[in-house]
């Protein structure tokens, strides 16, 4: 399966975005933020960084590049996209997810082997986890804080939206230990800790991670 | 100001020039005079003078640092030296790793976000120009009294610097250290380390050859940040009444930087350029001066197309800017074009600023004016070299005569106990978490190990799992008391870091952070300290691949300790027989090397006020037998830690700590030596039952000793017949301390 990876100038995380597809089976196919081409993938990943130095405000820039004006419209017409860290953010200045992410409760960046639930695996990107399972992969970032008006969250989690939730401690302040959140149809997916940092024991904390990427294959196939 | 020209400086030779405000003495000017045949333009003298300060002309230390080349060892290793941006190490496999550390003391202390982030950009772009993909960043840090107000000033603002910026650019930060003392408040020290890789046929060199070829400007616009940084800032001592620097601070866009790595890694890839420098230090000065000289001919530079940031900027200042994110290439006129393209394709602004030509001399115009016509070589090489005075000053041998060794030491079972946890929560000691989950070590996917690892291990090829382990080290107070055995235990230490982990070690790097060389004592450790540095390198066969000296880090007539940090880079050829300094299940401790009654300059005697005496003795030959122990038998030992500061106590707990286990060991001897003595050369490790005797034979036949401490499990520390301890206990002594001084 053909899994496009997008670069954006700042992007961090592609390699290993693209690294995590191949380790899930899939073929990783580089997506440049100035092209609009989408090559015919099957999937999107939105990687984390810092893309166009995250200036003005987390993905705000981001979101007016070539390569979101194709990627927005598919995703609407069911496109799985998986968007971490700053794809997450991304997403959601995009508004193909709802909510913001806004500076950690700590205010300082935060890199940490973390604890998460999954609490719904209905979505494109969580389907190869149980419900309930609990996993520990990285979380690094310096906005990480989900924060949405009383009417979303209500509507996140009356209908199943939320993902994934922090275990333990709520590292960054997310309202209701918010991880990660899909959309109503179940494709677009923002995470904030870092899956494609753990696909392997060797360099992340567990392989925990690797299932967000084999569930795209299992969705698809 | 009206522009000063060459032709205006050989008419008005009797023009006063302000010389002696950029930093330079009255003998160098007259000497720039003799050279150029006639007083220097205004932008000559900016050059001269940022180029001849001590940071960039190392005048004090030159003398001294030529015992890396007299007295190097044979490495077939080494694959570019000392002189280039960095040195280069040969890792096997068709790979090349460079690494280097670069001092970023004074304008932390000002400035401490930018001057810290500033200094990881610095140093990483020194490795790009190199030609390598910057893969891991290690910062050894060192700030005054960790409950000093001004600590507090500094510390989180460094931290996020580094942070802030090595997060940005996504390289790892992974490894350094952070140690507290009263001389550096006032002085902290910012040394930032990089590691970068690359194929050996990639390796590039910052020489202009070529009499046609382009020089192109590239990265970011020159502004009026940091004008004047290198001569003013790090070539002064620091003097209350003088005003604020601030200015002279640089701004950092790691933004800018992350672009540019990948725009310069795409055009490297191409074979674009016949020789890169990056714009550090005394900015277009340094970077034209020094690869005009290093090349085949001279070249010209018309200063008027450098794109600028503020169009109000002075010739001169555009020299001395040392404005962030920039690079300086040399590309044959063919290639100019496909240059042009990659910059393009990476938003990054080039321009070509010049050419080499076939002359002598760097010329460089302002608008059609020749404002610059000297010999590279003088601006860049042949500054002054000072044979500055140095003795053993006269204090020494008072302090060295007090040895910790005669202090009275704790008894009884809640003595030593309160003792262990004095030392675990102390600052130098205490858990670093805080401060290390502000950087990224995850990115780019290849962290095996991360501080608190006594290495940080990094693995470079995906398939053959290639990798190196990179530590730094030193332990200033052992330097104050004897720097030439001080030095040698920094390098002991930073070997024995590398080599726990299963890596064979195999060059050296330092940051030499000293106080002022005009006094005669500081020079004094410092030529000790390079010296012992010299001759430990020679007799542990790994060569010095480069380095950086930091003077005039004092604050008034106090200097700090002498801070000769060593940078030691192994190389594993399977990052899966890494050893971890973690276990899990139950493991034997078995402790390898000798435990002598030394404990002046070590963390126990600081906790008691105590500076004096003479450090532990260092046997290199010693430490290279461990470490081929530990490389040899790596397959058998489940988890390895070096003992250093604050002794096996320290070690025992931190591994512990880390495994989430405890333990029951029984001490044969006096307590408090074998647990808070500092002797060098002593590894600990955990490893299976069932092997225990196997290794334990095989370290007596290398003539290593063995002491087996007992086993892992429970959830006290339990010493028999001294102390029992909960865990629980010890973790919140050790995990509490630095969070409650640092977060707001």
């Amino acid at each position: 399966m053909r899994v496009g990876v997008v670069t954006f100038p700042g992007t961090l995380d592609d390699h290993d975005a693209a690294r995590a597809v191949r380790f899930a089976g899939g073929e990783a196919i580089s997506l440049w933020h100035g092209d609009s081409d989408l090559q015919g993938v099957a999937g999107v990943i939105l990687p984390g960084g810092f893309s166009y130095g995250d200036y003005l405000r987390c993905g705000a820039i981001a979101r007016f590049s070539p390569i979101m004006s194709a990627i927005i419209p598919a995703a609407e017409n069911g496109l799985p996209v998986l968007g971490i860290c700053n794809g997450f953010q991304v997403l959601c200045e995009s508004h193909l997810l709802p909510g913001a992410l806004t500076r950690n409760s700590e205010l300082h960046f935060l890199c940490r082997d973390q604890e998460i639930e999954i609490v719904n695996n209905e979505s494109d990107w969580t389907s190869d986890f149980s419900n309930g399972q609990r996993i520990i992969i990285p979380l690094k970032n310096g906005e990480g804080s989900f924060q949405c008006d009383d009417r979303t969250l209500n509507e996140l989690e009356g209908n199943n939206r939320v993902i994934a939730r922090y275990v333990g401690i709520n590292p960054n302040g997310s309202r209701n230990s918010i991880a990660g959140i899909t959309n109503a149809r179940g494709n677009v997916v923002g995470v904030m800790p870092h899956p494609e940092h753990a696909i392997d024991s060797l360099t992340g904390p567990t392989a925990d991670g690797l299932a967000f990427f084999t569930s795209l294959m299992k969705t698809r196939v | 100001m009206a522009l000063d020209t060459v032709a205006k400086a050989t008419s008005t030779p009797e023009i006063i020039q302000p010389w002696r405000e950029l930093g330079l003495k009255e003998d160098e000017y007259q000497r720039i005079r003799e050279i150029l045949g006639r007083r220097p333009t205004s932008s000559e003298l900016a050059m001269y003078s940022v180029m001849w300060s001590e940071h960039c002309s190392y005048k004090s230390s030159k003398v001294h640092l030529r015992q890396f080349g007299e007295k190097a060892p044979q490495s077939d290793a080494l694959l570019v030296g000392i002189g280039e941006n960095a040195g280069v190490v040969d890792v096997g496999q068709g790979y090349a790793v460079t690494f280097k550390v670069e001092s970023h003391n004074h304008p932390s202390f000002i400035e401490p976000y930018q001057g810290a982030a500033t200094g990881v950009g610095g140093i990483v772009r020194d490795i790009l120009t190199m030609g390598a993909r910057p893969i891991a960043i290690l910062d050894p840090l060192r700030f005054g009294c960790a409950d000093a107000p001004d600590t507090k000033r500094v510390l989180p603002g460094v931290i996020a610097g580094i942070g802030g910026y090595g997060n940005c650019i996504g390289v790892p930060t992974i490894g350094g250290e952070v140690i507290f003392d009263d001389s550096y408040s006032g002085n902290p020290l910012v040394n930032a380390l990089c590691v970068g890789v690359m194929k050996h046929e990639d390796i590039k060199l910052a020489k202009a050859s070529g009499a046609g070829n382009l020089v192109l400007l590239f990265g970011a616009k020159t502004g009026g940040d940091g004008i004047g940084g290198v001569s003013v800032l790090a070539s002064e001592t620091f003097d209350d009444k003088k005003p604020t620097k601030r200015p002279a601070v640089q701004v950092g866009d790691p933004f800018t930087e992350k672009v540019l790595i990948e725009c310069s890694l795409e055009i490297f890839k191409e074979d674009l350029v016949v020789g890169i420098q990056d714009l550090g230090g005394a900015g277009l000065s340094c970077a034209t001066s020094e690869l005009a000289s290093a090349g085949t001919g001279g070249m010209r530079v018309e200063l008027d197309r450098v794109p600028l940031r503020d169009a109000n900027l002075s010739p001169e200042e555009i020299l001395m800017s040392e404005s962030q994110e920039r690079m300086c290439a040399v590309v044959p006129p063919e290639k100019v074009e496909r240059f042009m393209e990659i910059c393009k394709k990476w938003d990054v602004v080039a321009t070509v600023i010049g050419e080499v030509t076939s002359g002598k001399h760097l010329e460089i115009t302002w608008h059609g004016e020749l404002i610059v016509d000297v010999p590279p070589r003088t601006v860049a090489h042949d500054g002054p070299v000072y044979n500055r005075p140095f003795t053993r000053p006269a204090w020494q041998g008072e302090l060295v005569g007090n040895g910790a060794e005669n202090l009275p030491r704790p008894q009884s079972e809640s003595a030593i106990a309160d003792a262990i946890l004095t030392l675990i929560s102390s600052p130098n000691i205490a858990d670093k978490s805080w401060i290390t989950s502000q950087y990224d070590r995850y990115v780019q996917g290849n962290t095996i190990a991360a501080g608190p690892s006594d290495a940080a291990v990094i693995r470079i090829d995906e398939n053959t799992f290639l990798g190196v382990a990179v530590a730094t080290d030193c332990n200033g107070r052992f330097c104050k008391l004897d720097p030439y055995e001080g030095t040698q235990l920094a390098l002991a230490e930073s070997f024995r870091n590398v080599a726990v982990t299963g890596a064979k070690p195999l060059a050296i790097t330092n940051c030499l952070n000293f106080g002022s060389p005009e006094d005669a004592g500081v020079m004094w450790q410092f030529a000790e300290s390079v010296r012992a540095l010299a001759d430990g390198a020679l007799e542990m066969g790994l060569p010095v691949t480069g380095g950086n000296v930091s003077f005039y880090n004092q604050t008034g007539a106090v200097a700090i300790l002498p801070t000769p940090v060593i940078g030691v880079l192994g190389v594993i050829d399977d990052v899966r027989k890494a050893i971890p300094y973690k276990f899990s299940g139950v493991k034997e401790l078995i402790l390898l090397g000798e435990t002598l009654e030394e404990f002046s300059g070590g963390e126990w005697a600081h906790l008691q006020g105590h500076l004096g005496g003479l450090p532990p003795r260092v046997d290199l030959k010693r430490e290279m037998v461990l470490a081929q122990f530990m490389y040899a038998q790596r397959d058998f030992i489940s988890a390895a830690h070096d003992l250093s500061d604050g002794g096996l106590a320290v070690a025992l707990i931190e591994m512990l700590l880390h495994s989430q286990t405890g333990a029951k060991i029984s001490i044969h001897g006096d307590p408090f030596t074998h647990l808070f003595s500092e002797s060098t050369g002593r590894i600990l490790l955990a490893v299976n039952p069932e092997d225990s005797n196997y290794l334990v034979g095989k370290a007596t036949d290398a003539g290593i000793t063995t002491t087996r401490l007992g086993q892992s499990g429970g959830e006290n520390l339990e010493i028999s017949g001294v102390l029992s301890m909960s865990m629980l206990h010890i973790r919140e002594a050790n995990q509490r301390t630095i969070p409650a001084l640092f977060t707001a």
